[in-house]
């Protein structure tokens, strides 16, 4: 797309996010989970109440999804980001339990920017409505919590060069912000 | 009176919800094709590129285009020399999204009761289901899954009547704006203007089941659609949100009388994966 394509591999460490830019495309690859508004409610709760995580979270990437049922032959079926907005509430816990990483749709709210910029985080962009394109990236996937949510469930997925761009950097770049300062127009 | 088996009506209705789902129509796919050379911003244009690629994949292997396989809206066209046998209507749309959303892999997304029972229903019923009364012996049948990511930034307004024509536009353009990356654009704006609350938003998303390009029959809407079409795609959003020229795909206004106090404006935001089906049986 715009900069430079950069492979990235999970657990993400402070030394990687440090390199990413907003703009960036990333290909990315290794060990994600997925959460969204259901499983979220309850990791925050278990955060709480210091119980131990399904996951193990330190340097964690968490992918804002709710696949559709895999079909005969295939790990999942479409696989699109669901709008992030949605989550911020959970962020602050989340990044307190070790994530490092979210892959969504959407603009996040000051408070989550702040926190990328103070836990050393990133927030990669998806792009919304690719959602079989996106599956493609997907090697494995597997329920590891929250089977009862069905397509809220907690899902541990390998993915392999999962095409992404950065929105918020760890330098306090928002591209939302950017894009839309370079390209809107007097109406 | 033309008889027809309420089994047939659920056999269409499993048949366009996997259709409507896994194959982008022609006229999505053309605009899409043809906002490519109209997008100036790099990633833009590649954003673009992935939605048509996505498209490919989603037909060739039968996936969904979207995850999000939405709320199964369907309005059904009733000619009124129609009786039918086997059941009631409801029930046999009903059935129909749980056999299509079963057997085609789709996504179940509604939550049983909101304020008392939060559980999935497991078959993505109920449908949201229109019906209207027409003359003739036939039934069309029309069907969109409706996304929720798009249907959360969609908006109404009672505004005041001197709000007027610039009060329709100016509520239209912070609804676009204020949606911003979060509906997945290339957005299509359905707008609904007058008649009471409910029907303004009912008209804003009917609006939506028309072709990409399709204007409104009286020209001087035709031309706020064209206009106001132009006023969004200055916004910069972009495709994805990322920046660029194409925030939306189309504009749609659709307009009823309204009442001496009142001027409802519905906005109800279609995203990139704008899926609508038709058959008439």
């Amino acid at each position: 797309m715009g900069n430079e394509v950069k492979r990235v591999e999970t657990p993400l460490t402070e030394e990687v996010i440090k390199t990413l830019r907003i703009g960036d495309e990333v290909l990315l690859s290794g060990i994600i989970y997925t959460a969204r508004d259901m499983a979220h409610a309850q990791l925050q709760e278990m955060i709480n109440n210091g119980d131990e995580l399904p996951f193990n979270a330190s340097g964690s990437v968490i992918y804002y999804v709710g696949p559709s049922p895999a079909p005969v032959g295939r790990v999942i079926g479409s696989a699109g980001p669901t709008t992030s907005y949605r989550m911020d509430p959970f962020v602050p816990a989340m990044f307190e339990a070790g994530m490092r990483g979210m892959i969504g749709k959407g603009p996040r709210s000051s408070k989550v920017k702040d926190l990328i910029v103070k836990k050393c985080g990133v927030y990669f962009g998806a792009t919304g409505g690719a959602a079989a394109l996106l599956s493609e990236s997907i090697v494995e996937a597997e329920v590891i919590a929250f089977e009862k949510f069905g397509p809220e469930a907690l899902r541990k997925l390998k993915v392999n060069n999962m095409p992404l761009i950065v929105i918020n950097d760890c330098y306090g770049g928002d591209l939302y912000l950017e894009g839309i300062d370079k390209y809107s127009e007097e109406i | 009176m033309r008889q027809i088996d309420l089994q047939k009506i659920t056999r269409v209705v499993k048949e366009l919800s996997i259709e409507a789902n896994t194959i982008a129509n022609c006229d999505l796919r053309d605009a899409l094709e043809k906002s490519v050379s109209k997008e100036v911003s790099p990633v833009g244009k590649a954003v673009l590129g992935q939605l048509l690629k996505n498209q490919d994949i989603a037909e060739a292997s039968k996936l969904p285009i979207c995850q999000d396989t939405g709320f199964t809206v369907v309005y059904l066209e009733i000619g009124m020399d129609v009786s039918f046998t086997g059941g009631t209507v409801k029930d046999a749309v009903d059935q129909g999204v749980r056999e299509g959303y079963t057997e085609g892999f789709l996504r179940k997304s509604i939550i049983k009761n909101p304020l008392t029972s939060p559980v999935n229903t497991e078959d993505n019923t109920p449908a949201i289901l229109h019906i209207d009364l027409v003359p003739g012996d036939k039934v069309q049948i029309t069907l969109m899954p409706k996304g929720g990511g798009s249907e959360n930034m969609s908006r109404i307004k009672m505004m005041k009547p001197s709000d007027g024509v610039p009060g329709v536009r100016n509520f239209i353009l912070e609804t676009v704006k204020f949606a911003g990356a979060n509906p997945c654009p290339p957005i299509i704006v359905g707008v609904g203007v007058g008649g009471t609350f409910d029907y303004a938003a009912y008209m804003a998303k009917k609006s939506l089941l028309r072709k990409i390009g399709e204007r409104n029959s009286d020209p001087e809407i035709a031309l706020m659609e064209t206009n106001w079409l132009s006023d969004v795609n200055k916004l910069g959003i972009g495709p994805a949100g990322l920046g660029g020229k194409v925030t939306a795909l189309d504009l749609f206004i659709d307009v009823f009388p309204r009442h001496i106090a009142t001027f409802p404006v519905a906005v109800n935001i279609q995203c990139n994966a704008a899926r609508v089906k038709t058959r008439i049986v």
